[in-house]
């Protein structure tokens, strides 16, 4: 399904705003059709063996299958309407072959026998079409079968066992919430992801998986209506690979002492619809930024975005390669940067790792779509780039014995390439508390939430902006600022990074829909840190006339 | 699936309905085939041939809305299909803005999106195709990547209140990237069409290498207030936000860039330049679109700026009858009217600017003023008396289409072009405008 056809269906309204940049897949579907088992694996190996079979009988050296099952459910409202409720299922098989040296990739919802056999050959069909326009044949890390294997997430609750009258009413009482607040217009939207995927290959993998996600959010709006100024705050939440229990708010999980609640592995909507229609309020009498430099204290419901951009994306082995040199783009992290063993990314207080085990996060899964093991491994060791994230086809390159494990497909019907694993700033080794950060900071803005974020096709000049700025001057926070963004160049922002706050600050953020590729796939992936700080960074303020 | 033609699409729908037991009922029937060959480093990546259908069922029980779907089309399939789109609409809370389906329209003669030669594009074809590409990349010593799409597809509504539509369409597109061996220079073009005759990737693979060997060896100007030429293929990502916005709802409740204190709106106002005329019209021959949008209301030529006036925005059924107005829909594809220049004419008559090939990442800033930030990219050149001189180093910008189209110095030939960060085609012209806000400079090529 396209985003017209989403929007469309879901009657988004205004609340489509909120989903600028998200694709949809999948379509409609009842509640108790997404609670029915899908297909048993039993009927999937068949079903697998019958491709891998007809795609070497007709020339493939590899193959792999995916059989896929998506559900998406999305609750939106906006004050006191729901203005949908969709259940979305995508059901169906992607098979991808290696012939001739060289990728090809058919995709169907047509699971007959004759059908899934068809769509094998057309794959291998294409495969050899396109050899003559390889320059090099693929070359494959092995990769061990693992015969029969399952891994599932984590979760307590599925949250898609729960009623959906239970999930309206918290939006309703979300909503109720802010507009007892002061707040003029609040929308919200329940997201739940459930992929069921099933991969087999011809190195003996049968891998069945069971993958949740979640993400509450809301945006809340308040108008001036002497001047027609308005200004909005959004949710402090973060997509997580977590069932409904995210959203069962617990007091251990939250951080007191900063200038709104902050929270960890559990969300307390309600609480925070109320803060934000009184912050929402604030912002439009908060003073204009004035331009300059900054020491900025970055909260980690900020920060990761810009870990995303800035570490996540240039740190991608097919981008420093120029394999999304016509999209996404390349990466300024080129290999003799790798090579050196001195590229200075950042301070040393700057410690990346890459993961896709971290339990909660929106990259956890036990294996990849190419059936690689998940694993955790170091990207930037004391500021210095030390490794890259990378995939079966191109671990090579960079003399990998075996795969990284980052190979993901949005859908039964995309095929799988490299995506970002979890990449996270860890915490500061010595203990150091946000309160102590700002004592000792004499002229600065502290950051919370996510905003506006752009970056340049080699991942150096970027702007990000947030949603609350504070002022801090001589150590203390004075008050509100508004108009403000951060632009600066990646190495010289990380060596900036002067202080990490502990490992008792540290939350994870993330991305529900990063996306990559032609045609354009979305992947969700989390970025955890702590709170932390960088001196001298440029402010531009944003305010204009029309 | 294979196209359905309209009677074919007719009966299944037809039958599909025949199990409905809904106060109304509304299906809609989509499917198509795509195929893509993705090319990085000279050589293909990744290729791949996609066959997708879907039936869409919603049901409604006074102002209760169920949906659900299948993409099997047997009689108990669908037989299940529509009693589970009426049990979720029985769970579902009344929805105040619920609005009736539409009884039968009138919609204007099928506009040309279906062009059979698109449609039959073979593996060999693409592969062809990606070839020329690939072979001006090495005559000129370059690193090609690129991506070439095409796709068919159809779709049918039909509802119990006995409205029924029909279309088909096919696209191909095409964008190319080369860069320089050594990583200083790169190159961009992109085009998209209904028909496959008009495709001519060596033509524009060789658009894209004259960029790129031209764009290395960039200077460093000072960020500050520029005039710019926009190719066509850097206007359309931030006309597009400003195509997007044109909604009365929002501009009516206050949250908008065309809202104005004491509730309200700029409609009717001088937004911009008197010279900027932009419209939608599924018959045009150059951009032809779909005569019913996804509700079914029938799509027509609107005017939505004319001379610089705020002629019409888009509204939803519920709000325009809130309102008390007709329920415009919003365009599938826009056009805006250009002048006669080229954009060679338009490089000539220009004493000092920046010709700009491609912004990238657009991102808003404030919705309140219609601000995005971006940057340029593949090909960023400085013209001094009415010649390119040399190429620069990209920019960031922070600019609202708004202001933009009030800084306007000039408008070239529209012509069709693809927005590279959301795939919306449009036609547009190349814009000449003055005091463009860069503000600073990016090291990336």
């Amino acid at each position: 399904m396209n985003r017209k056809n989403f929007l469309y269906l879901t009657g988004m309204g205004f609340g489509g705003a909120m989903l600028s940049r998200i694709p949809v897949f999948g379509a409609p579907v009842s509640p108790e059709a997404m609670l029915q088992s899908s297909v048993d694996v039993a009927t999937k190996k068949r079903m697998a063996d019958v491709v891998l079979n007809a795609a070497r009988s007709k020339g493939a050296t590899y193959a792999d299958v995916r059989i896929g099952r998506y559900l998406n459910q999305y609750v939106i409202t906006r004050e006191n309407k729901v203005q949908n409720i969709v259940n979305t299922e995508s059901y169906g098989m992607g098979i991808r072959v290696l012939a001739n040296g060289c990728w090809g990739f058919a995709a169907t919802d047509k699971l007959d026998t004759d059908s899934i056999a068809k769509a094998a050959a057309q794959a291998v069909a294409i495969a050899k079409e396109n050899a003559r326009l390889l320059s090099e044949p693929v070359q494959l890390l092995p990769q061990k079968g693992y015969g029969e294997v399952s891994w599932k997430a984590p979760i307590e609750r599925n949250a898609f066992e729960v009623p959906i009258k239970e999930k309206v009413d918290l939006l309703l009482s979300v909503n109720d919430a802010a507009l007892k607040a002061g707040a003029n217009y609040v929308n919200s939207i329940m997201f739940l992801v459930n992929e069921q995927k099933y991969f087999a290959s011809t190195d003996g993998s049968y891998i069945d998986q069971d993958v949740h996600r979640i993400w509450p959010l809301f945006s809340v709006t308040k108008i001036d209506a002497k001047t027609g100024k308005f200004e909005t705050r959004q949710s402090l939440s973060s997509p997580r690979g977590m069932g409904y229990e995210y959203v069962m708010p617990r007091e251990s999980d939250k951080i007191k002492g900063a200038p709104t609640v902050l929270y960890r592995d559990r969300y307390d909507m309600l609480e925070d619809a109320r803060a934000a229609a009184t912050q929402a309020e604030q912002k439009l009498k908060a003073k204009s930024v004035e331009p300059g430099k900054y020491d900025l204290i970055l909260d980690p419901s900020h920060l990761w975005l810009t870990i995303h951009e800035s570490v996540g994306h240039p740190s991608e082995l097919d981008r420093v390669l120029g394999y999304e040199a016509n999209f996404a783009g390349t990466s300024f992290l080129t290999l003799d940067k790798w090579q050196s063993k001195k590229f200075q990314f950042g301070s040393k207080n700057v410690n990346i790792v890459a993961d896709k085990l971290q339990p909660g996060s929106l990259g956890a899964v036990g294996y990849d779509d190419e059936g690689v093991k998940t694993k955790q491994w170091d990207i930037i060791k004391d500021g210095v780039l030390v490794n890259y994230q990378s995939i079966r086809d191109q671990g090579h390159i960079i003399g990998l014995t075996e795969s990284q494990g980052c190979c993901y497909a949005d859908n039964w019907s995309s095929v799988q390439f490299q995506r970002m694993p979890n990449i996270s700033l860890q915490p500061g080794k010595t203990p150091l508390k946000v309160a102590d950060m700002i004592k000792n900071t004499e002229k600065g803005i502290y950051i919370i939430g996510d905003s506006s974020f752009s970056i340049d096709q080699q991942r150096y000049n970027f702007q990000f902006s947030g949603q609350l700025y504070y002022e801090i001057k001589n150590g203390q926070i004075v008050g509100m600022l508004n108009d403000v963004a951060y632009q600066s160049n990646t190495q010289e922002f990380w060596n900036s990074c002067s202080a990490v706050a502990d490992q008792s600050d540290y939350r994870l953020g993330g991305s529900f829909f990063d996306g990559k590729g032609q045609p354009t796939q979305s992947s969700a992936v989390s970025h955890g840190s702590s709170t932390a700080r960088f001196n001298g960074v440029n402010i531009i303020n944003t305010a204009r006339k029309i | 699936m294979a196209i359905l033609t309209e009677e074919q699409a007719r009966e299944l729908l037809k039958k599909a309905l025949s199990y409905s037991k809904a106060d109304q009922c509304e299906i809609v029937l989509t499917g198509g085939d795509s195929s893509n060959i993705r090319y990085a480093r000279n050589s293909v990546s990744t290729s791949g041939a996609i066959n997708r259908s879907t039936m869409i069922i919603s049901s409604a029980f006074g102002k209760k809305l169920g949906t659900a779907t299948i993409n099997e089309f047997d009689d108990a399939s669908l037989q299940k299909a529509i009693s589970r789109s009426e049990e979720l609409a029985q769970l579902a809370p009344e929805n105040p803005e619920f609005m009736p389906f539409l009884g039968p329209q009138t919609y204007g003669p099928p506009t040309p999106r279906f062009v059979p030669a698109t449609a039959a594009i073979t593996p060999k074809q693409r592969a062809d195709m990606v070839q020329q590409s690939l072979q001006v990349a090495k005559d000129n010593n370059l690193t090609a990547a690129g991506f070439l799409e095409n796709s068919s597809g159809f779709s049918a509504l039909l509802n119990s209140k006995g409205l029924f539509a029909y279309t088909t369409a096919t696209d191909i597109n095409f964008s190319v990237t080369l860069r320089t061996a050594d990583g200083k220079g790169s190159g961009y073009a992109t085009k998209a069409f209904n028909d496959v005759s008009k495709m001519d990737t060596l033509a524009f693979s060789k658009i894209a290498a004259k960029k790129a060997t031209g764009s290395a060896t960039a200077k460093a100007l000072e960020p500050g207030k520029y005039t710019v030429i926009l190719e066509p293929a850097a206007g359309i990502v931030l006309l597009e936000q400003l195509f997007g916005s044109l909604d009365a709802r929002s501009a009516d409740e206050g949250r908008s860039f065309l809202s104005l204190p004491g509730g309200k709106t700029r409609l009717g106002e001088k937004l911009v330049d008197e010279r900027v005329n932009i419209y939608s019209d599924p018959s045009h021959p150059e951009l032809p679109t779909a005569r019913w949008n996804g509700d079914g209301r029938p799509m027509e030529k609107i005017n939505w700026i004319e001379k610089g006036v705020v002629k019409n925005l888009s509204y939803s059924r519920y709000w325009a009858e809130k309102k008390g107005v007709k329920a415009i829909p919003g365009p599938d594809a826009v056009i805006m009217e250009g002048g006669t220049q080229t954009l060679e004419e338009l490089i000539k008559g220009t004493e000092r600017g920046i010709l700009v090939t491609r912004l990238w990442y657009i991102r808003p800033v404030d919705p309140q003023t219609l601000l995005y930030t971006g940057l340029t990219r593949d090909g960023t050149f400085y013209i001094e008396n009415g010649q390119i001189k040399f190429p620069v180093k990209n920019f960031r910008f922070n600019e609202s289409p708004v202001i933009m189209l009030n800084n306007l110095e000039a408008l070239g030939r529209s012509e069709r072009t693809v927005s590279g960060e959301s795939g919306t085609n449009a036609l547009i012209p190349p814009l000449k405008i003055r005091d463009f806000t860069f503000s600073s400079l990016s090291d990336a090529v």
